[in-house]
């Protein structure tokens, strides 16, 4: 006689096979790179400035666009993109904090909050009005066109790529806020920031230049993200929910905590589409709740 | 005439996914029927609200209580989102208005849901199933997978799709609800490439089906010798998409602005006064509802809801965009459908010039039969 089950427990996981599972994790896995990467700065935004910066979004949306608009204006491809986006967006951070986000550090911050949510809705309804809903096509580059049958799964190059890239990013920038001079510096302005500016250091500078990096991750992100999802002005505004909440599980403003967390997001996101797709949006509020049940600072966050 | 003046609410996706194929296209179409109507011409007065609704039954159905109520707005329409539709169209049945969508896909509007105070004007779920799902089960593909927008809309789309294929010989092999405005499909496409389905359904709409249509290609689905069955996509998805990735998609439309001179006159000149973005069918369909609404008010001289709809069911259509029809005692307007193909770039002569009309499916044939769909006003 034949055994009632066709499946044993070796093969698969819930009636999902475990070859299957592979994939998604991997999946997961890549879309965790593009949490860790936005939640990293917000962390390193919040962490050094105490600013909550709702315009993230906008700066990646912003970062997505400038893509386009320099591969349809002047004709600059990716790899071009992915080292000038970041300037120039990060250059518009400079000037929102020289302008704006400045005035604020001596107030509350709801301050911060309101205002950096209020410009993300006007950058947001101007990219409306000028391109639409419908998104923009922007290319893949040549070289990372295509993909590789890993034999559990079909895996396109550039998803592996976006892997690579954003791992690379995160841990060099964890590496130079906790490991070198200059991060050493920053950390110190953060703690008290008259006693660094007795020792002959610009914090003010520092602060206008930390943030404008913040944001150019942001832009960087976009970059990542064009070639993969439509380019639309709501892109952003879709995503940076999400990555509030993985910051808040990471714990605000830990640096580790927000690219850990991301990846780990990643993969608990990735599991839900498997087993139950129509919780897939909200799993994350769940587990975020759990987590300030438990750990009101955050998993890697610390309770001064 | 109520307090001498026409009031004509547009509610639809302003800010969201379905802006560009609603949004504020639906208030120039509107406009536009006003002018063609003639109605300073012949002193009536008629003025256009527009508001949001966010994707949000609640803040639809607000909006839509505050209208009748307080604005003395006498009809609704466009209001794509079947959620907020099905939800406008109880309102308007309560306070006795009228309700003309184009926006929405459900075909329980004029099925199970229908109401004396609606008309569904340009499409919906059962035309859009019967004419793509048709064409494509016929070419051989059998066995398909489906990825579902998770609310009213997809469902319907998918249960009319589905019961297509059965009846055709075909099986269904797996599905997967994606929630409302999802960014990465990867993960759903991966179940579909391993179902091994020989047709990918896509059973949502504007933004969702786009960036799944991007991602497919990313994930190599159509090379692995799967086919995509776009079942609701609007020209401006192909706009945001590039005809690169949309060539060769087929699906079903009630209007195309190439079609005949006056539907290219139109075209144009919706395109000047918005932004350049040519007419969704859902567009056409706003104005065309409009043009016959205004019609029936003059020949009524009254802008009672109920009356009006009545009258709008009694008198044949005729207008520049759909030509001549009618509309069934459930509400249901009918008109031809066309099966369209997406061109190849190098078929493509110059901006929006996007479809390939493979056939015309008879108003007849293109809807549900008036019998099967279970509406209570069918005698």
């Amino acid at each position: 006689m034949r055994a009632p089950f066709r499946t044993t427990a070796m093969d698969s996981i819930f009636g999902v096979p475990v070859q299957a599972l592979f994939g998604q994790l991997l999946i997961g896995l890549i879309n965790g790179s593009f949490y860790a990467l936005l939640s990293l700065g917000l962390a390193v935004i919040f962490g050094l400035l105490n600013i909550i910066n709702f315009t993230h979004g906008a700066q990646y949306m912003m970062g997505a666009f400038v893509a386009y608009l320099l591969a349809s204006k002047a004709g600059l491809g990716y790899w071009w993109s992915l080292a000038l986006v970041p300037l120039v967006v990060g250059f518009t951070g400079v000037v929102i904090e020289r302008l704006m986000l400045s005035k604020l550090y001596r107030l509350d911050h709801l301050y911060g909050l309101l205002l950096t949510f209020g410009l993300a809705l006007i950058i947001q309804g101007l990219f409306r009005n000028e391109y639409g809903t419908s998104g923009l096509p922007y290319a893949m580059p040549a070289e990372l066109a295509g993909g590789r049958n890993l034999g559990f799964m079909f895996l396109p190059n550039y998803r592996a790529w976006v892997i690579v890239a954003s791992l690379g990013v995160c841990i060099g920038t964890w590496f130079v806020i906790e490991k070198t001079k200059l991060g050493s510096y920053l950390r110190a302005a953060t703690e008290n920031p008259a006693l660094v500016q007795a020792f002959g250091i610009n914090v003010p500078r520092m602060i206008t230049l930390t943030y404008g990096f913040g944001v150019a991750l942001a832009a960087f992100a976009g970059v990542m993200a064009a070639p993969i999802y439509q380019v639309s002005p709501q892109m952003g505004a879709d995503l940076i929910i999400v990555v509030f909440a993985v910051v808040v599980i990471g714990g605000m403003g830990s640096i580790m905590g927000s690219i850990v967390t991301g990846f780990a997001l990643g993969l608990i996101e990735g599991l839900t589409k498997v087993f139950y797709p129509e919780a897939s949006n909200t799993v994350i509020f769940i587990i975020m709740a759990i987590v300030l049940m438990f750990k009101p600072a955050g998993l890697f966050g610390s309770q001064k | 005439m109520s307090d001498g003046v026409i009031k004509i609410g547009v509610l639809n996706d302003g800010s969201s996914l379905y802006a560009d194929l609603t949004g504020q296209g639906s208030v120039v179409a509107a406009r536009m029927a006003i002018e063609d109507f003639g109605a300073a011409k012949k002193g009536m007065k008629v003025e256009v609200l527009y508001a949001d609704h966010q994707n949000k039954a609640d803040v639809g159905s607000a909006v839509a209580r505050q209208w009748y109520d307080v604005d003395k707005v006498d009809a609704i329409f466009d209001v794509p989102n079947s959620g907020v539709a099905l939800a406008v169209s109880q309102i308007t049945r309560d306070k006795g208005k009228a309700f003309v969508v184009s926006g929405a896909a459900t075909s329980d509007l004029t099925g199970k849901a229908c109401s004396p105070n609606t008309i569904h004007w340009t499409y919906d779920t059962w035309m859009l199933a019967n004419g793509t799902g048709n064409a494509i089960v016929k070419t051989g593909g059998d066995s398909w997978f489906f990825l579902t927008a998770d609310y009213a809309f997809g469902h319907a789309l998918e249960r009319d799709t589905e019961a297509v294929v059965l009846k055709s010989g075909g099986k269904v092999l797996g599905k997967v609800r994606h929630p409302l405005n999802t960014q990465d499909f990867s993960s759903f496409l991966l179940q579909a490439q391993a179902s091994k389905a020989k047709i990918v359904g896509l059973a949502n709409a504007g933004g969702d089906t786009t960036n799944a249509i991007k991602q497919a290609s990313e994930f190599g689905i159509v090379k692995g010798g799967q086919s995509l069955a776009g079942l609701l996509v609007f020209l401006t998805d192909v706009h945001g998409l590039g005809l690169e990735k949309a060539q060769g998609l087929i699906f079903t439309e009630t209007f195309y602005w190439d079609q005949n001179a006056q539907t290219r006159a139109f075209g144009k000149r919706f395109a000047t006064a918005n932004r350049g973005i040519h007419p969704t069918m859902i567009h056409a369909g706003v104005y065309a509802g409009v043009l016959h609404y205004l019609k029936a008010v003059e020949a009524l001289k009254s802008d009672d809801g109920t009356k009006v709809i009545a009258k709008m069911k009694d008198t044949p259509t005729d207008d520049p965009l759909f030509g001549k029809g009618r509309i069934r005692a459930d509400g249901r307007k009918v008109h031809p459908a066309l099966l369209v193909e997406v061109k190849k770039p190098s078929e493509s002569k110059a901006p929006w010039d996007y479809y390939k009309i493979r056939a015309t499916i008879p108003a007849e044939q293109a809807f549900r039969p008036e019998k099967d769909g279970g509406c209570s006003l069918v005698k």
